[in-house]
């Protein structure tokens, strides 16, 4: 069996690529918020950017639309000095892995040293990874219903930033957990970083089989899911659910787990509210929640920025250590 | 008459419950003596087959070839050549093709290729219905005339509980055998692995055990209804075994074979998104492949191959991207001999789910009896080497044991006395 | 080899300072430490000058020119600056000063945080091997080491000078 963190760390442990949070150690992840933290220093100065990856060429290879998440990429590489080219890959060009296989050789004869990759199938950046040059190191921006790493990473950091800790907290994930990559990447990270207990609220229809296996307890009500919660994480929901039998009606669903004031008062007196964004108000949560003084969801997003400049200097450094050690010594 | 003289072999028949070494004597294409030389006659040809195994020839309940029409991914030259170095006689194709076996002509060009070609026999699987589409049914009878030995809709689904009936009554008016795939798209589709713990941590979609079993309760029940010959292809499930059980009990003659791949690994070896490793039925739990196992040491299942070949770039892709299918002919028998290895299965159970019950599965005369057609193996199970791709017949390149080192050898194949390989 | 007492050395470097504080007429000077060692002679020198503020970090990680070839320190802490550096007297300290790649990097990340008046720099050893043209502006000992020798300063309190 292969070990899938083979593919993402240099023998020395040391970050290569960034696909999944799962299976890394707590030092690393430690490691990714605390150069995080000082990133978020450098933000707050007149001038903004380091010429960490001056010279550097970073690609972000979207398969799937997210101007979003492509955007924050795109500012932490420019902070980060590197130059960086948008490529909008509409899924229906690449219909098989030929092409993909082809885009991937055109965009190394560019000498292109990273990839940020979105895609629609699960493990397309593992496969990216496994299949390039050697030397060009790969971020995974969402890979299906997989991982979403710097999104569940920036989680970690707005929790540490709030909550001083992970360590002993207790954690809600509710909405649509089956088809989160978020959601995946958040367990595995939580249950690294020390969390307590991390919990999934949903309907059965929306949580996985055997999330269990993944050290997650699932909840099927808002009253007992959020009791004791530090931090209350709300999902997305999108509308194409009500059309493949999985929700009745978002009416219903925000009558059970929509985050209102008074299912909010369910948890701590404390408790922050997060949301990866972007929101719909009256779906999964109510305005009074989202703009409210619990609500830590403005905050994710600077700290996007600062995660992804973590990750993204933390990758180039072990390739570029990795092809160093392939030099004679000097 | 001059013969054939293989001596000092380890006879092993699960047939004629034979297992012992005994001197073998063949010619014109049959057996004549065995144990003792025949009375007339001198040696023509002698292979000491000391330290071998002679077994009868293998027989797959169902592999796919890719011609007509996917040439990038083998021939049937090329499949034929890889199933007889992996130790069959006789292979069953399913009928797939591009175009689809549904039509006389494409059986006939199957079996003509396939004849010229040399290597091992091809019994071809007609199409049930017209185009694979689910709807029309094809003309079975002209199939079965034509040479088709029993008739599959592959892992295509039949539209609905109204078509399968009529063409179970259909077949069984003419008293053709149905292979069926039990399938229910509905609950299979946009899925690309076992559904369970694996695929939730990859955020692949799941397959789930009731998309097999569903389907399965739905073919047993019309069976019984129709008296339809059936028999059903490619098992996966623990909860379809005892279904089957029950059938039989019942008194419904239904047989049934498990693709080896389901035998040899389980949803663990997706881990990594190893595109190889996904086929169809998808690779299921631990506890499924363990009662696929007890039901092949208790005779009731056949080991078919699934033999699927696929060109590099069909599986150079993203899992849920990448073609299923998983070539497996050449070297079947020592991949198949590590379950023996492995201790799982014992060698008198593995040749029999291999050779005497897809025999009775397809009315084959078969055995190693003085008097029968001489169908049969020479392994070596000794010998060790790496299969690298120039060792690989098919077409395909995605073979689980490219680069890897085996035990075991397939030395000699016979067809009716002739050297296949 | 014998080496200089460190100890001994920054307190002579401490009355340089304030020396040149008051000889170049340096209004409200702050000191800027050079992650680590240079941080912890910043702070020796502060208790002498017995100014108000804090010594400022500068971590020069993110302004390295060898990322590429030796990649992020694994600990990466962060300059700790205050709210504006524009139009301060900087006094920058390292505690060896060698190629001046060092102190290149940190300029330019001073720069990154505004626009300061002056910049003086301040190093506890010199041990030679320049690569750019960069002097400081006081240092406490020259030494001369042999091919491939290092000295490494240990501290905060007592700070130790060893070869490596």
């Amino acid at each position: 069996m292969i070990d899938p963190n083979k593919v993402q760390l240099t023998d020395d442990g040391r970050l290569k690529h960034f696909l999944s949070t799962e299976g890394l150690s707590r030092e690393l992840l430690t490691e990714i918020l605390d150069t995080a933290d000082s990133f978020i220093s450098t933000q707050e100065r007149a001038v903004k950017t380091v010429p960490l990856l001056r010279g550097k060429t970073v690609v972000n290879l979207f398969f799937e639309n997210s101007t979003r998440t492509r955007s924050t990429f795109e500012l932490a590489a420019k902070r980060l000095s590197a130059d960086i080219l948008n490529l909008d890959i509409a899924r229906s060009a690449t219909s098989k892995g030929e092409t993909l296989m082809d885009t991937l050789w055109n965009l190394e004869a560019m000498y292109s040293d990273m990839f940020v990759v979105r895609h629609s199938d699960s493990g397309a950046a593992h496969f990216i990874a496994e299949h390039v040059t050697p030397n060009v190191a790969i971020i995974n921006a969402g890979d299906g219903r997989h991982a979403h790493p710097t999104q569940a990473m920036l989680d970690m950091l707005t929790i540490r930033r709030h909550k001083e800790s992970i360590e002993g907290k207790v954690v809600a994930i509710v909405g649509d957990i089956l088809h989160s990559r978020v959601a995946r990447c958040q367990i595995h990270a939580l249950r690294t970083l020390g969390a307590a207990e991390v919990r999934v609220i949903g309907p059965g229809t929306l949580l996985p089989a055997d999330i269990d296996s993944l050290g997650a307890v699932p909840y099927y009500d808002m009253k007992s899911g959020l009791a004791d919660c530090d931090v209350v994480i709300m999902l997305r929901l999108q509308k194409e659910r009500m059309q493949n039998a999985l929700l009745p009606s978002e009416g219903e669903f925000f009558k059970l787990y929509g985050l209102t004031e008074e299912k909010l008062t369910y948890a701590k007196p404390d408790a922050i509210v997060m949301h990866p964004g972007p929101i719909n108000r009256g779906v999964e949560i109510e305005s009074a929640v989202a703009d409210g003084s619990h609500s830590v969801i403005l905050n994710q997003v600077s700290y996007g920025i600062a995660v992804r400049m973590a990750v993204m200097a933390m990758a180039m450094s072990g390739q570029q250590t990795l092809a160093n050690s392939e030099e004679p010594a000097r | 008459m001059r013969y054939l003289h293989i001596a000092n072999a380890r006879v092993l028949d699960p047939a004629t419950q034979t297992d012992s070494v005994t001197d073998v004597f063949v010619a014109d294409g049959r057996i004549i003596a065995l144990g003792h030389r025949p009375s007339a006659g001198e040696i023509e040809t002698e292979i000491d087959a000391s330290g071998q195994w002679l077994l009868p020839g293998l027989i797959d309940l169902g592999g796919h070839l890719p011609e007509p029409g996917y040439s990038q991914k083998g021939s049937i030259t090329s499949e034929t050549e890889a199933a007889a170095r992996g130790g069959f006689t006789h292979i069953c194709s399913l009928p797939d093709t591009k175009p689809v076996a549904d039509t006389s002509a494409v059986v006939k060009l199957i079996l003509e290729k396939a004849a010229r070609a040399g290597f091992s026999r091809v019994l071809p699987l007609g199409a049930m219905t017209q185009g694979l589409a689910g709807e029309q049914l094809a003309s079975m009878f002209t199939l079965a005339e034509a040479g088709a030995v029993a008739m599959s809709n592959a892992r295509q689904p039949i539209r609905n509980s109204y078509v399968l009936r009529r063409l179970m009554e259909y077949a069984a008016t003419y008293d053709i055998p149905l292979f069926l795939c039990a399938n229910d798209l509905s609950l299979s589709d946009g899925g690309c692995m076992h559904e369970g713990p694996v695929a939730t941590r990859m955020g692949l979609p799941g397959i789930p055990a009731t998309a097999e079993t569903i389907a399965l309760a739905q073919i047993l029940l019309l069976v019984e209804q129709t008296g339809v010959r059936a028999h059903i292809s490619q098992i996966s499930c623990r909860r379809s075994i005892s279904m089957l059980q029950q059938a039989r009990e019942n008194g419904l003659r239904v047989t049934a074979d498990t693709p080896l791949a389901n035998l040899l690994y389980t949803h663990d070896a997706v881990t990594g998104y190893n595109s190889l490793f996904n086929v169809a039925p998808p690779l299921r739990s631990e506890r499924d492949r363990e009662a696929l196992l007890a039901a092949v040491q208790a005779g009731e299942l056949a080991i078919s191959s699934n033999h699927r070949p696929h060109e590099i770039a069909a599986k150079k892709a993203p899992f849920s991207d990448a073609e299923s299918g998983m070539s497996q002919y050449d070297a079947f028998l020592p991949n198949a001999m590590s379950l023996v290895q492995r201790g799982e299965l014992t060698a008198e159970q593995l040749i029999r789910a291999l050779t005497a019950v897809p025999a009775s599965v397809l009315n084959l005369e078969h055995g190693l009896r003085e008097g029968a057609d001489f169908n049969a193996v020479l392994f070596d199970p000794e010998s060790e080497h790496t299969l690298t791709a120039t060792d690989i017949a098919s077409g395909g390149r995605n073979h689980p044991l490219l680069n890897q080192s085996i035990q075991g050898k397939v030395t000699h194949v016979f067809l009716e006395g002739r050297r296949i390989h | 080899m014998n080496l200089p007492d460190i100890e001994h050395i920054t307190q002579e470097l401490a009355g340089q300072v304030t020396e040149l504080i008051e000889q170049r007429q340096l209004d409200n000077p702050l000191l800027v430490g050079i992650r680590t060692g240079g941080v912890w002679v910043a702070e020796r020198l502060n208790d002498t000058l017995n100014s108000q503020d804090e010594v400022a970090t500068l971590d020069i990680s993110f302004y390295r020119d060898d990322f590429t070839r030796h990649g992020l320190h694994p600990k990466v802490q962060g300059s700790e600056l205050p709210e504006s550096i524009e139009d301060r007297h900087i006094i920058l300290v390292d505690d060896v000063i060698m190629s001046g790649r060092t102190i290149r990097a940190a300029m330019n990340e001073l720069f990154d945080y505004g626009r300061p008046a002056s910049i003086t720099l301040v190093c506890l050893l010199d041990i030679g091997r320049r690569e750019l043209p960069i002097q400081p502006d006081l240092c406490g000992a020259t030494l001369a080491l042999n091919d491939g020798q290092l000295v490494k300063l240990t501290g905060p309190r007592p700070l130790v000078l060893t070869l490596a």
